[in-house]
């Protein structure tokens, strides 16, 4: 036992400790513990006083205790004793078991706080500086209230010493950190950044660090650390390995100091000042330069310390992104880490050349090591630098280079790890759209990407596809051969059996001339996969199926035979079944032009975001893919050249069925889950790629208390554990004014703290929206406010998108919401008697005026309930018009400032049965749709 | 695998039993790799660098936008010290000293921050402190 006889004093703490180590068992060791409680509770229980010494010794046993896992209930008071002590070594334990066993005990903390209060005030720098300590590794409320006022002042003393400075500078940026509002620098801001000032080295690392903080959240407050800190660095980065003594590690002049100062200065632009930008320039490229000099030791601390300072220094020259020469010069010594043996040197290389690859100025410079990425990606043992690769091959893409990367990315996924697939084939996946010249080799591509790694090609990724050869028809020839080619293999992944009876569906007849893919080997090819395949592929195929026979009428005997089988009409499935059997009536009955119509081919999608890119931005977090965000919007556009001709797809599928709702979609895309298993994420990306009639979610976007809002104004939108947001809104005409209550529930300030409000797709031109800005920080516990202004330009179905975006404790969170804006917001009532009423809702007889559902009663049908709904609604509630008392009938305008819509409503509760039907007219059939829609949802 | 978690230093709030989560999951990500691997890997959001002295892990978590090389120091600059301080440190001086270890780690680490770098200085407060009765 080394360490007993090192140990200076509390003999009895050793041999405790001792003892634990040599139990055998856990039960022994509980049994040892338990002892030495009883003993421990005993004597604090007992008539005699203990001295300092044993209070120390016990109050450190049940510290050792608590640290092994077990509960501490009692000696709290004890070491609050300890703190009043006047010797170092019992102060220092009494303050640990504090600071490790923080008590909420409103009386401990009184006591604890006076305790610290004496030690502040003790002008003992060693004392102060434990309760500096305390403070800083609480951290809570009650202690920021205490002493937020006091800390600052100590902290720019003249006679505060230097190591007493250190421990109050960080204490501070603690309590900011946790109580942000009791914080007030006001009087001590300039005090405080003259402290990158102060000869002490150690004093300018600690307060470095808050002033960084500080500067994050008032920059222009504390913009004179600026030159301060440019001249501080200068005067590092130009001494000599030996000149500053203590504070050279390993031949390398204040690394940490200077790494800290490099990033302080990245919470600001390019310096204004010539002198201070020069001398900052200068310190970059002298910090560039020792990169190149030779080692002044071998030794891997040395190489780290010198190189954390240049890859700060990159990355502030990345962050200012305005010295052409710098960038390349980075971009150069990266190329040589990438190579370097030090894995974590070529990690860090690859991660710091990603952000360099979106610099216009640097971006062909990173383009020069793509075979060394390469091989990066093909060869490294730790996945995390593959991925690192990965990455960055992403991030130097462009058109000159997208082919080889693309084929490179696709030839690592045969071998990838299991860990890193999804999102490596969303990549390519969107480097292959976002650069494809000819789209055979998209095809090629996306189809590569299913035989390879068939299993992580999410849904986006083949709805993807297909949207895009629907939308191109000089690929849809080379896509239909393509599939069917690929189909021969005996065993191909489900999803290209997806794609395969999609695509033959839609344009089999492309290739049906050849003799060696005539319709019927089309067919039996399909077929042939039919019984491998799950349910929603195989509901797919059966959509498939009838295609094929609008398109091959000498199919038609063949498919319905299938179709009739007993395997099919009598599936246990009802999905399958309930196709088998529509198709088979619709095939049997419908005549050659009433199957044309129904059995059309697709028309284009309309254009919007890429769900991949979408997908791939959810995953890696917001910002993450924002440029190629962009840009993928602008290539897509351009990519899907069909987006001018957008019909929407719903619109057509809608008007096209004749058949009730699970045969509606044609296409099988959009077959139901089975009912009471629906699955909300699935639903919400197939609503990504088929514009339904209903509102388009990009997945992610929280919707549960959108439907609440329909029938009201106010109430609570949004709430988590951290965040409540309120709402209240008016509306007037085509105008509205909405007010959101953004709550903090935590005690903790949240930073960087944004909205914003976008309407997606159409929307854009049919709402005019604007919101006021919010503060950046909302305090803990408080409540900020936002207005926001929305004008109503012409009838609309989606929803306007809020976008949260803040930080709390470090970790972004992002939320986006549907904000309740809806069409019947805009409603004016219209009074008018039962003779206007039913004469004006015989004129709206033109069937697409008309929306009806009829539907099950979700809550009790309270006739009071009803209407306050129906008020809340917007409409006039017109009494004594509908011959049924138990009906309500409504009316009204909506108004947008294209145009007037009047709409007519009529509600038919049956109590017996627990239905409803519910009628709307109004003279634009999207409005009837819309509002059919919103209401059924009400009751 | 046998493992014991020597020592634990807190600079955000979490609850006991988050913290045990938290133990644990590092534990896992860490003790996986091999020597061939970089000091750094994800976690949550947020990073680990790690640095192993023989069967001791030392680890730090950090904002994924911080400087890894200077942590990755940072980790062996405490080390050295440590080393200094106990003579040789072992293992078994970090648990039969645990109340001094802490002293150690608030000398160079507070609030999250690297407080002071020069071995020097952290010394020579040490030793004073030490001869503090």
């Amino acid at each position: 036992m080394p360490a007993v006889s090192k140990g200076d004093g509390m003999r009895g703490l050793a041999v405790f400790i001792s003892d634990i180590r040599n139990c055998k068992s856990k039960e022994a060791e509980i049994k040892r513990i338990n002892k030495e409680l009883a003993n421990i509770r005993s004597k604090f229980k007992g008539d005699k006083a203990l001295d300092g010494y044993s209070k120390k010794k016990y109050v450190c046993k049940l510290l050792f205790i608590f640290l092994l896992g077990h509960d501490i209930d009692f000696g709290h008071m004890e070491a609050v004793n300890l703190l009043s002590s006047n010797k170092y070594t019992e102060k220092q334990i009494g303050y640990l078991f504090i600071s490790v066993l923080v008590n909420s005990n409103s009386e401990l903390i009184r006591l604890i706080n006076n305790a610290i209060k004496n030690d502040l005030a003790s002008r003992n720098p060693t004392f102060m500086c434990l309760a500096l300590h305390c403070i800083a590794n609480v951290g809570s409320r009650e202690m920021a209230e205490a002493f937020a006022g006091e800390i600052p002042r100590i902290l720019v003393a003249g006679d505060t010493m230097d190591s007493v400075k250190q421990s109050a500078a960080l204490c501070l940026l603690r309590l900011y950190k946790t109580s942000p509002d009791l914080v007030l620098m006001g009087e001590w801001t300039s005090r405080v950044v003259h402290l990158l000032n102060d000869q002490h080295m150690g004093v300018v690392t600690a307060a470095i660090s808050l002033i960084t903080c500080l500067s994050q959240k008032n920059p222009e407050e504390f913009k004179t650390c600026v030159s301060l800190a440019v001249s501080r660095l200068s005067r590092i980065v130009s001494s000599a390995s030996t000149d500053l003594q203590d504070y050279t590690y390993y031949f390398v002049p204040a690394p940490w100091l200077s790494c800290k100062l490099l990033r302080l200065l990245q919470c600001y632009p390019p310096p204004e000042d010539g002198a201070v930008k020069g001398r900052l320039v200068e310190c970059l490229e002298t910090i560039l330069n020792k990169a190149q000099e030779p080692p002044k030791s071998k030794k891997v601390q040395h190489s780290n310390a010198k190189n954390a300072i240049l890859f700060e220094a990159i990355s502030l020259i990345i962050h200012y992104d305005s010295e052409p020469n710098l960038l390349v010069r980075a971009c150069n010594q990266l190329g040589q880490f990438l190579q370097h043996r030090e894995t974590n040197l070529r990690y860090l290389a690859l991660e710091s050349m990603c952000t360099l690859a979106s610099s216009e100025f640097s971006h062909e410079a990173v383009k020069t090591h793509i075979e060394t990425v390469i091989s990066a990606l093909k060869t490294e043992r730790d996945v995390s630098v593959r991925q690192r690769a990965a990455d960055l091959l992403y991030a130097m893409c462009d058109r000159s280079n997208a082919k080889q990367i693309v084929a490179e990315m696709l030839s690592y996924l045969e071998t990838a790890d299991y860990s890193i697939r999804e999102e490596m084939v969303l990549k390519v996946a969107i480097l292959a759209e976002k650069y494809a010249v000819d789209y055979s080799w998209y095809v090629d591509t996306i189809l590569n990407l299913i035989r390879i790694a068939g299993d992580y090609v999410s849904e986006e990724v083949w709805y993807r596809v297909i949207q895009i050869v629907i939308n191109r028809d000089d690929v849809q020839g080379y896509a239909a051969k393509t599939v069917f080619e690929a189909l021969q293999a005996p065993a191909c992944h489900e999803n290209m059996v997806k794609v395969g009876g999609y695509i033959l569906g839609e344009f089999g007849n492309l290739i049906a001339g050849d003799p060696r893919s005539s319709p019927l080997i089309q067919f039996n090819l399909l077929h042939s996969k039919f019984h491998l395949c799950s349910v929603p592929t195989r509901a797919l195929l059966l959509s498939a199926y009838i295609k094929f026979i609008n398109l091959f009428p000498e199919t038609k005997s063949t498919i319905q035979e299938v179709l009739r089988s007993d395997s099919q009409i009598r599936n246990s499935d009802v999905e399958l079944q309930q196709r088998a059997v529509e198709y088979l009536k619709l095939s049997s009955i419908a005549s050659t032009d009433v199957l044309a119509t129904v059995l059309e081919e697709m028309p284009p999608f309309p254009e919007r975001e890429s769900s991949i890119l979408a997908k791939l931005k959810k995953k890696k977090g917001p910002g993450a893919v924002s440029t190629e965000l962009e840009e993928g919007k602008r290539d897509g556009g351009e990519l899907n050249g069909g987006a001018e001709r957008g019909v929407d797809a719903a619109a057509a599928i809608a008007s096209n069925a004749s058949t009730p709702s699970p045969s509606a979609d044609l296409l099988g895309l959009r077959s139901a889950p089975p009912v009471g298993s629906a699955a909300p994420s699935a639903s919400s990306l197939l609503v990504d790629v088929f514009s339904e009639a209903g509102p388009t979610a990009p997945s992610g976007v929280m919707d549960d208390n959108f439907l609440r809002f329909v029938c009201k104004n106010n109430g609570v939108l949004f709430e988590n554990q951290l965040l409540q947001i309120g709402i209240k809104s008016e509306y007037r005409q085509n105008l509205g004014r909405m007010y959101l209550f953004y709550g903090n529930k935590t005690s903790v300030q949240f930073v960087s703290f944004s909205t914003s409000v976008s309407c997606p797709g159409e929307l854009q031109s049919e709402l005019n929206i604007q919101a006021k800005q919010v503060e950046p920080q909302v305090e803990g516990g408080a409540q900020v406010q936002q207005v926001i202004n929305i004008e109503c330009l012409a009838d609309f179905l989606e929803a306007p998108l809020l976008n949260i975006k803040f930080r709390y404790g470090g970790a972004l969170q992002n939320i986006t919401l549907k904000l309740p804006v809806t069409i019947n917001k805009f409603f004016q009532p219209t009074e008018m008697s039962s003779q206007d009423f039913f004469q004006r809702w015989k004129q709206l007889n033109l069937p697409q005026q008309e929306a009806q559902k009829i539907f099950k009663a979700k809550n009790a049908m309270d006739s009071e309930v009803l209407k306050a709904k129906l008020l809340g609604l917007g409409t006039a509630l017109l009494e004594n018009v509908d011959p049924n008392p138990e009906n309500f009938v409504c009316a009204g305008v909506i108004q947008t400032k294209a145009q007037q819509v009047g709409c007519l409503l009529r509600l038919e509760p049956n109590a017996q049965a627990q239905m409803y039907r519910l009628t709307l007219r109004s003279s634009k059939d999207t409005v009837s749709r819309r509002l059919c829609e919103l209401l059924s949802e009400q009751f | 695998m046998y493992s014991k978690t020597r020592l634990a230093k807190w600079y955000m709030q979490f609850d006991d039993d988050e913290k045990q989560k938290l133990i644990e999951e590092v534990h896992a990500v860490v003790t996986v790799r091999d020597a061939k691997h970089t000091n750094f890997v994800e976690f949550r959001n947020f990073k680990i660098i790690y640095r192993r002295y023989a069967g001791l892990y030392f680890c730090i978590c950090v904002d994924v936008t911080d400087n890894n090389l200077a942590y990755l120091e940072g980790i062996h600059n405490f080390v050295e010290v440590l080393n200094e301080y106990f003579h040789n440190v072992c293992e078994l001086d970090l648990v039969f000293n645990f109340y001094k270890v802490y002293t150690v780690v608030d000398e160079m680490f507070l609030a999250g921050e690297i407080r002071e770098t020069s071995q020097t200085k952290v010394l020579k407060q040490l030793l004073m402190l030490q001869s503090l009765e």
